[in-house]
C-alpha cells in the first residue's frame, strides 16, 4: 500500500486577539487610513446591528439576523472585493454588503418585509440576500462561469456558513468550480453553531476548509476574527481566480455572539461561559489595540467614529421607517418581465381590494 | 425547407439561436461530445464549441442553480436535464430562485432561462424516466411551462423560450420526439407563448390537450369524424401561465369539454382547466367536464405503461360518454 493523495489544510491569522501581529502584516495593513476605514466599517456594522435589534423589539422591523462577532469576516471580505466582482451572500453579511454599496436601509427595508430593500442602489448585479441555505454557492458558480465566457477578469464570491457546508448545493458548487477552473471564491463563515446544532454535530470533518480537497481546490482557514487575514487570504484568491487559476474556499473561524435570528433564543442551547469566551476574541478590539498601540487611534477618534456611524444609522432608519408599503401591484408587476393576460384580472382584484382598505 | 423530427427541431433552434445570440449557452449532462441522450444537442459543440455547449459534472441541482446564476448575469442559458425523473433536486433552484429573482429585486436581476426536460412514458425506459410532472411546476408562480406537441411548435416554441427574459421549463414529450416529420423552415421566427394552438375545428366538444397526447387526441378526433362528431382539438403548449380565453371560447361554442393528459388525474393540468371553464363558462356545458387521465398511481414500469397512459380508445372513450351525457 502506498499513499496517493494527501493533504494539508493551513491557519492563518495576523493579529492575535490582544492585537499583536504574530507574522509580516500584507501590504495594505501598513496603509494608516485602510486600517482605520476597516475598523470604522466594522464599528459601522455593530452600531447597526444593535440599532436593527432594537428596532425589532419594539415592533419596528421583523425577524432580523444579527452580524455580532461576524465583523471582520464580513468587512474583510467586502474590502477585498473590487466593484466589478460580484457578491452572493447569505442573510447576514452587512459588513461585506455595506463596503460594496448596499445602503442600510435597504437592509432594513428587507428584514422589514419589503422587496425593495434588494433593489440594490448599487452594486446592481450583486446577488441578493439568500435563505435557503448555500443554495447561492451555485449562483456565484453560475456568475463566474459566464465572466470566464466572456473573458472579463471578474469573479464571484459567495459566503455560506458552517451549517450550509452539509448541504448538496455547496459541495455541488465546489465541485463544478474545480471542474471548470471557475473565477469564484467561497466563503465559508464558521460561527459554531446553525441555529442550535454545534460544529461537531455538523460533520466529523477537522476544519471546513478541507471541503475544498474533495473538490481539487485549495482551501485555507484563518481567523475569522482578524480582519487583516481575511482581507489578505480572500485578496490572494480573487487575483488567483482573475490569473484564470480556479477557485478557492476559505474557512474564517469566527463566534456567533448573537442569537440566531431575533427569534431565537440561544440560551436554551449554550453556555454563557462559552459565549463569554468567545467575546474575549472579538474582531473589534484586536484592531483597535493594534491601531492604538501604534498611534493610529485614540479614544477621541473611538468616540468621533461612533457618532458618526450613529448619525448614519438613525439617518437610514428615518429613511426606512418614512418608507410608504409598496402599491399592492408590485405582487404582480414583477412576475414576470410583461404581465401575462390571465394575471390582469387577479391583479384588478387586488387593487379593488386594496383600495377597499378590506385587505 | 427542412423536413424534420420534433426532436431535429429542438436541435434546429438550439444552433438557430445560438448563431444569432452569442449569449446562448447550451449545458448539461452528455450535451457536448455526446450529444446528448437523445441527440437534441447533436453537432452543437463542434459547432459552437466546448465553451458555448458545455458538458457539466452530473448534478442537476447544480445545472439549475449556475443557470440561475448565468442568466442573472447576462448569459442565456439553455439547460438540459437528462429526464424529468432527475428535475427533482433541481426544483429548490427552479421554485426558490429562477422563478422569484425578478419579483425578489424588483427587477434589478432577472432570469432568463430555459430548463429543457424530456418528459413522459411510452419509449420503454427504465424506472424513473417516465413520468409527467408538469403541473408541479405550472402552480409555481413565476416560471412559464411550455409543451410542444409537433416539429413547428418545438421550433417556434423553443426560439421563444430561449428569447423571453423570463425562466422557461421546456418540456420534450419524448415519445414522439421521432413519431413524425414536418416541413419546418429555419426562419428564426418564434411562436408565441402563452396561448393555445387549436389544432383542429369543431363544434360539438372541445378536447383540450397538450404534448404526446395530442397525438392520440388527433387519431381520435379523425376517428369520430368517420361518425359524425366534430371535435374541436385544443394543444394547450403553455400549461403556465394558462391561455383560458381560448379555451372558454371554444367551450362556449361546443358546449363539452374533455381534458386529456398523460399525467395523473388528480390536481394535476386538468383540474385546472375544469376549474377555470366551471367558474366562467359553466352554463355553456351542456354536458359535465370529463377528464382522460393517467391514473393516480406511479407511472409503472414499461410492462403496464401501456394500461397507465391514455391511448386512442380512452380518448375516445372519454369523449363518446361526454357526448352522451
Amino acid at each position: 500500500m502506498e499513499t496517493i493523495a494527501d493533504f494539508e489544510i493551513r491557519h492563518s491569522q495576523f493579529l492575535d486577539p490582544q492585537g499583536e501581529p504574530q507574522d509580516t502584516l500584507p501590504a495594505f495593513a501598513e496603509d494608516a487610513d485602510t486600517l482605520q476605514t476597516m475598523y470604522a466599517s466594522m464599528l459601522l456594522a455593530r452600531i447597526f446591528d444593535t440599532k436593527a435589534i432594537n428596532l425589532q423589539r419594539t415592533g419596528k422591523l421583523g425577524t432580523y439576523a444579527s452580524c455580532l462577532g461576524h465583523e471582520a469576516s464580513h468587512v474583510g471580505i467586502g474590502a477585498a472585493m473590487r466593484p466589478e466582482d460580484c457578491l452572493a451572500p447569505s442573510y447576514r453579511e452587512y459588513g461585506a454588503m455595506l463596503w460594496r454599496g448596499v445602503q442600510m436601509h435597504e437592509i432594513l427595508l428587507y428584514w422589514g418585509g419589503d422587496e425593495r430593500g434588494s433593489d440594490f442602489a448599487g452594486p446592481r448585479h450583486d446577488f441578493p440576500f439568500c435563505v435557503p441555505i448555500a443554495t447561492q454557492c451555485l449562483h456565484a458558480a453560475g456568475a463566474a462561469m459566464a465572466y470566464q465566457l466572456r473573458g472579463e477578469p471578474r469573479c464571484a464570491v459567495s459566503i455560506n456558513g458552517d451549517g450550509g457546508t452539509s448541504e448538496g448545493a455547496f459541495y455541488e458548487a465546489l465541485n463544478v468550480a474545480g471542474a471548470k477552473k471557475l473565477p469564484v471564491v467561497f466563503m465559508v463563515i464558521n460561527n459554531k453553531w446553525a441555529i442550535s446544532v454545534p460544529l461537531e454535530l455538523q460533520t466529523a470533518s477537522r476544519t471546513l476548509a478541507q471541503k475544498a480537497v474533495a473538490a481539487g481546490i485549495p482551501g485555507i482557514q484563518v481567523d475569522g476574527n482578524d480582519v487583516i487575514a481575511v482581507r489578505h487570504w480572500v485578496e490572494r484568491a480573487l487575483e488567483r481566480g482573475r490569473r484564470g487559476e480556479g477557485p478557492t474556499l476559505i474557512e474564517t473561524l469566527t463566534y456567533r455572539l448573537s442569537d440566531h435570528t431575533t427569534a431565537d433564543d440561544a440560551s436554551r442551547y449554550r453556555a454563557r461561559e462559552e459565549v463569554e469566551a468567545a467575546r474575549e476574541l472579538e474582531p473589534l478590539i484586536r484592531l483597535r489595540r493594534y491601531m492604538e498601540t501604534r498611534g493610529l487611534w485614540n479614544d477621541e477618534r473611538e468616540q468621533a467614529c461612533r457618532a458618526e456611524a450613529i448619525e448614519a444609522v438613525d439617518l437610514a432608519v428615518e429613511r426606512y421607517i418614512n418608507t410608504p408599503r409598496a402599491p399592492v401591484t408590485a405582487m404582480f408587476d414583477y412576475l414576470f418581465a410583461e404581465l401575462p393576460q390571465g394575471l390582469a384580472a387577479q391583479r384588478e382584484l387586488a387593487v379593488r381590494r386594496a383600495g377597499g382598505g378590506a385587505h | 425547407m427542412a423536413t424534420v423530427t420534433l426532436i431535429e427541431a429542438v436541435t434546429m433552434a438550439l444552433a438557430h439561436e445560438m448563431a444569432r445570440d452569442e449569449r446562448v449557452i447550451v449545458l448539461g449532462e452528455d450535451v457536448g461530445v455526446n450529444g446528448g441522450v437523445f441527440r437534441a444537442t447533436a453537432g452543437l459543440q463542434q459547432r459552437f464549441g466546448a465553451e458555448r455547449v458545455q458538458d457539466t459534472p452530473l448534478a442537476e441541482a447544480m445545472i439549475a442553480g449556475v443557470s440561475v446564476g448565468m442568466a442573472a448575469q447576462g448569459m442565456r442559458p439553455v439547460a438540459e436535464i437528462q429526464f424529468e425523473g432527475f428535475v427533482f433536486p433541481a426544483v429548490d433552484q427552479i421554485v426558490n430562485h429562477a422563478a422569484r429573482l425578478r419579483t425578489r429585486t424588483r427587477g434589478r436581476l432577472h432570469c432568463p432561462m430555459v430548463l429543457r426536460v424530456p418528459y413522459g412514458g411510452g419509449i420503454h425506459a427504465p424506472e424513473h424516466h417516465s413520468d409527467s410532472p408538469e403541473a408541479m411546476f405550472a402552480h409555481m408562480p413565476g416560471i412559464r411551462v411550455v409543451i410542444p406537441s409537433s416539429p413547428a411548435r418545438a421550433y417556434g416554441l423553443l426560439l421563444a423560450a430561449i428569447r423571453d427574459p423570463d425562466p422557461v421549463i421546456f418540456f420534450e414529450p419524448k415519445r414522439i420526439y421521432r413519431l413524425q416529420k414536418q416541413d419546418v423552415p429555419d426562419t428564426g421566427e418564434a411562436l408565441p407563448l402563452d396561448v393555445c394552438y387549436t389544432l383542429r375545428e369543431g363544434d360539438d366538444v372541445t378536447v383540450v390537450t397538450w404534448g404526446a397526447m395530442t397525438y392520440e387526441t388527433l387519431k381520435a378526433a379523425d376517428q369520430l369524424a368517420g361518425e359524425g362528431v366534430s371535435c374541436e382539438v385544443i394543444d394547450v403548449a403553455t400549461l403556465s401561465p394558462l391561455d383560458a380565453e381560448t379555451i372558454i371560447e371554444s367551450v362556449e361554442k361546443t358546449g363539452r369539454l374533455v381534458i386529456v393528459h398523460e399525467a395523473p388525474q388528480s390536481y394535476g393540468g386538468g383540474a385546472e382547466i375544469a376549474a377555470v371553464v366551471a367558474e366562467h363558462a359553466l352554463y355553456s356545458l351542456r354536458t359535465p367536464i370529463r377528464r382522460v387521465a393517467g391514473y393516480d398511481t406511479i407511472m409503472p414500469l414499461f410492462r403496464l405503461e401501456s394500461e397507465y397512459m391514455p391511448g386512442v380508445a380512452r380518448v375516445i372513450e372519454g369523449i363518446r360518454e361526454t357526448l352522451e351525457d
